[in-house]
C-alpha cells in the first residue's frame, strides 16, 4: 500500500473536511500541458489527482471525457507515456497522491504485472479500472497490492450489500461510489437520495474512506456532497474548463488551476 | 456426405461467470453489473418457463416463418463444380435476417422483466429493423442507435426502422460505425436500466449475452440437422459456412452440429481492402484476447490497447471483436475461421442472384464466396450448407452505386 492516499484521506478527515480528487485526461491536449498541470493542481488544493488513461472506446464516459480521450490519443499519448509523465512529475517533487484511472484494455495489453511494477516506480498510488469489477478484477488487485500500489473499486446506486462489502474489502486507500446512473458529465443537480444512498455505502465499508463522483461540478455540489463524503471527485468540469481556455487560444492550466482552488475551497465549507 | 454423425465432441459451457475457455466474462461498470445479474436470472427462468417458450415459438412460426426451407443451390452447384450446396434461408423471415430470432426473443423477456423501453444498436440495420418490429408488436417504445457511416450506407433499413416508430439516433464518435454504436446504446443503458432492456444484436458483450443470444439463434441448427438428414437420408452435411461479424449467425447455425466432430465449421470474416491494419475486420489472425463491450475476446488492437479501426464494404461484419464462444471454440480446433475480400464478397453477391434468384446480404455474400471457392475442392459427394443469413434489398441501392448504376 502506498502511504500517499491513506494519508491524503486521514489529513483531510483531521481538518473535518472532505478530500478533493481532481480527475484529468492525461495527455489531453498533450503530455506537455499535463506535466505542468499536476503541479499547478496541487498548489491549487487537489488532495488527490486521477489521471485519466485514454482509451479509444470509453463507454463510461459522457461526451466531455470522450472529447478529451480523444484529443489525447491523437498527441500520441499511451499508458507507458502517461507512466514516464508521472515518474518525471515525481521526480520533479510532485507529492499529491495519483491514482490512474483506466480502462481493462490498455493495462491488459500492457501486462498487468508489468503495469504494477512500471505504475508503482513512476509514483502512482492507486488504480481504479472502470470495467473491472469485483469479479474480474480480484487478480489484478492482488499483483497490484504486492506492487505496492492501492486498488480502488467502484460502487454504484445499484450495488447489492454483498457487492459494497466485496469492494470494500478488495479496495485500499479509498472506495468510489458513482453517485447515479450513467456515464461521466457535468450535471445542474445532485442526484436525490444522496445521503441515504451513502449511508447504505458506508454501512458495508466499514472505514474506508468514500469518494463520491460522477456529475459533481460547481462549488456548492463540492460543498453538498463534502459533508457526505470522505472525498469528492470532480472530472468533467476540469476537463471541459481546459477545453474552453485551449478552444479560447488561452493556456488550459491555469484555467483548470484556477476552478481546482475554488472546489477546494468549497471542502472546507 | 459424412457419416451419419457420431458424437466425438463434448460442447463446451460457458461457467458460472460467463467465461468460455479464457473468453468471454463480465467486464462492465460497476453500475450495470446488477442490471446484467437481473437479466441473467429473468433469463434462465424464462428459459425454464413453458408459457415463455411457447410464445416465443409461437411468434417465430406465425410471425417470423420459422421453419426456414433448405434449398438445394442446384445452378450454382452445376456451376462451380464440386460439391453440393444446400442454402438454409433465414434470408426468408420476416425482415430478411436471422436477427429476429433474437429480437423477438428478447424483446419479449424485456416485457417480461417490465421493461417499457429497450435500446439496441445496428450496423447493417437488420438487428435494428428486428428490435424495432419486435417493439411495435409487442407495444414496446425503442431507440436504436447506427454509426453515422452505416446511417449512409444502408439507409433503406434507416428508414424502415422509423417507419416502425423507433427513434434512430446516428451515432459520430470514433469511426462511426458498429462498435461506437455499441459504445452509445451501452451509455444509454447505464443510465436507463431500471426502465430499459438492452437488446445487444450479437453473441458479444457481457454475460449472459452471449449465451442468451446463441440459444435464441440455435433454431438455425436444430432446423439444419433434422432437414439435412431428411434430405441426405439420415446422414449429416460435410461442411458448414456463415459469416461472422459478431457472430450470431454463425453459432446459430453450428451450435446443433458442434458434438459431430465429422461436420467441418467454417465461420468467415471480412478481408475488406487488404489485411493491413485497419483495411479489413478479420479477428483471427492479428487479433489477440483484449476487452471491449465487456468481454474477453480476440480483439483488433494496436500495442499499446487502443482498438483499431476497421473496414468492410459490409457493416454487419464491420467490427473490430468476435464472440467469445466462437474465440474459444477455434482455440479448441472444433471451429475455424477464414476470410474473402470485399471483391470476392461483391462477386458473390452477383453469382447467388443470377444461378439461384437469390440476393443475399452483402454480410452473407461473405459467406457464399468462402462456398464458391471451396466446393470447386471437394468431391460432388460431399455436401456445404451455407447460412444465408439474410437479403440483400438493403445493400440494393449502395451496390447500384458502388456500380455507377444510377436508380
Ligand atoms: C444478414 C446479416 N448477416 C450477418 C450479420 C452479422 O452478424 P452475426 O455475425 O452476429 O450473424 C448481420 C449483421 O448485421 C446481418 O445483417
Amino acid at each position: 500500500m502506498s502511504g500517499r492516499l491513506g494519508a491524503a484521506f486521514g489529513r483531510a478527515r483531521a481538518e473535518g473536511r472532505a478530500a478533493l480528487v481532481a480527475f484529468v485526461e492525461a495527455g489531453d491536449p498533450s503530455l506537455a500541458v499535463t506535466g505542468r498541470l499536476l503541479p499547478a493542481l496541487q498548489a491549487a488544493g487537489a488532495d488527490v489527482i486521477e489521471l485519466g488513461i485514454p482509451f479509444s472506446d470509453p463507454i463510461a464516459d459522457g461526451p466531455v471525457i470522450q472529447r478529451a480521450s480523444q484529443r489525447a490519443l491523437g498527441a500520441g499519448a499511451t499508458l507507458a507515456k502517461v507512466l514516464d509523465a508521472a515518474a518525471a512529475a515525481r521526480g520533479e517533487g510532485l507529492s499529491v497522491p495519483l491514482v490512474a484511472f483506466s480502462y481493462a484494455n490498455p493495462i491488459l495489453a500492457f501486462g498487468v504485472a508489468a503495469f504494477a511494477r512500471r505504475a508503482a516506480e513512476a509514483g502512482i498510488d492507486g488504480v481504479l479500472v472502470t470495467d473491472l469489477p469485483p469479479e474480474e478484477g480480484e487478480a489484478a488487485a492482488a499483483t497490484f497490492v504486492s506492487s505496492g500500489l492501492d486498488p480502488v473499486f467502484l460502487l454504484a446506486p445499484s450495488s447489492t450489500p454483498a457487492r459494497i462489502r466485496r469492494a470494500a474489502r478488495l479496495s485500499s486507500g479509498f472506495v468510489y461510489l458513482v453517485s447515479r446512473p450513467g456515464v461521466t458529465g457535468a450535471r445542474n443537480d445532485l442526484p436525490e437520495g444522496l445521503p441515504d444512498l451513502v449511508a447504505r455505502v458506508r454501512a458495508g465499508i466499514g472505514r474506508t474512506p468514500l469518494a463520491v463522483g460522477f456529475g459533481i461540478s460547481s462549488p456548492e455540489q463540492v460543498r453538498a456532497v463534502s459533508r457526505e463524503a470522505d472525498g469528492v471527485v470532480v472530472g468533467s468540469a476540469i476537463v471541459r474548463t481546459m477545453e474552453e481556455a485551449v478552444a479560447a487560444g488561452r493556456d488550459p492550466v491555469p484555467a483548470a488551476a484556477r476552478l481546482v482552488s475554488s472546489l477546494a475551497a468549497a471542502t472546507r465549507g | 456426405m459424412a457419416d451419419f454423425g457420431r458424437r466425438d465432441f463434448d460442447v463446451p459451457r460457458a461457467d458460472a461467470a460467463g467465461r468460455f475457455g479464457e473468453y468471454g466474462g463480465r467486464f462492465v461498470p460497476e453500475t450495470l453489473m446488477a442490471p446484467l445479474a437481473e437479466l441473467e436470472t429473468a433469463y434462465r427462468r424464462a428459459r425454464r418457463d413453458g408459457a415463455f417458450r411457447r410464445e416465443l415459438d409461437g411468434l417465430l412460426t406465425t410471425y417470423a416463418g420459422r421453419p426456414t426451407p433448405l434449398t438445394q443451390a442446384r445452378r450454382l452447384t452445376e456451376a462451380l463444380g464440386g460439391a453440393r450446396i444446400l442454402l438454409k434461408r433465414e434470408d426468408l423471415l420476416h425482415t430478411g435476417a436471422h436477427k429476429i430470432n433474437n429480437a423477438l426473443g428478447q424483446v419479449l423477456l424485456a416485457r417480461r422483466m417490465g421493461k417499457r423501453r429497450v435500446v439496441a444498436e445496428t450496423g447493417a440495420g437488420q438487428h435494428g429493423v428486428a428490435t424495432a418490429t419486435a417493439a411495435a408488436l409487442l407495444g414496446l417504445e425503442c431507440v436504436v442507435y447506427m454509426g453515422e457511416v452505416d446511417v449512409e450506407r444502408q439507409a433503406p433499413n434507416v428508414y424502415r426502422m422509423r417507419l416502425l416508430g423507433t427513434k434512430v439516433v446516428p451515432v459520430a464518435s470514433g469511426s462511426r460505425t458498429l462498435k461506437d454504436a455499441i459504445n452509445e446504446a451501452m451509455r444509454d443503458w447505464v443510465a436507463t436500466y431500471d426502465t430499459t432492456h438492452y437488446v445487444l444484436g450479437s453473441v458479444l458483450g457481457p454475460h449472459p449475452f452471449p449465451t442468451m443470444v446463441r440459444d435464441f439463434h440455435a433454431v438455425i441448427g436444430k432446423e439444419a440437422l433434422a432437414q439435412s438428414r431428411r434430405l441426405l437420408h439420415g446422414a449429416l452435411p460435410d461442411l458448414l459456412v456463415a459469416c461472422v461479424g459478431g457472430g450470431s449467425n454463425a453459432i446459430g447455425l453450428f451450435h446443433a452440429f458442434l458434438p459431430f466432430r465429422g461436420v467441418e465449421l467454417v465461420g468467415v470474416e471480412a478481408g475488406g481492402r487488404s489485411l493491413a491494419p485497419g483495411e479489413h475486420a478479420a479477428r483471427f489472425g492479428p487479433g489477440r484476447a483484449g476487452v471491449l463491450h465487456g468481454t474477453r475476446t480476440l480483439l483488433l488492437q494496436d500495442e499499446d490497447g487502443q482498438v483499431l479501426p476497421t473496414h468492410s464494404v459490409s457493416a454487419g461484419l464491420d467490427y473490430p471483436a468476435v464472440g467469445p464462444e466462437h474465440a474459444n471454440l477455434a482455440a479448441l480446433g472444433r471451429t475455424r475461421y477464414v476470410s474473402v475480400s470485399d471483391g470476392e464478397a461483391l462477386e458473390a453477391f452477383h453469382l447467388l442472384s443470377e444461378k439461384e434468384g437469390i440476393i443475399p446480404a452483402l454480410e452473407t455474400a461473405h459467406a457464399v464466396a468462402w462456398a464458391v471457392r471451396e466446393a470447386p475442392r471437394r468431391r460432388p459427394d460431399e455436401v456445404i450448407v451455407v447460412n444465408l443469413s439474410g437479403r440483400g434489398d438493403k445493400d440494393v441501392p449502395q451496390v447500384a452505386r458502388r456500380e455507377g448504376v444510377e436508380l
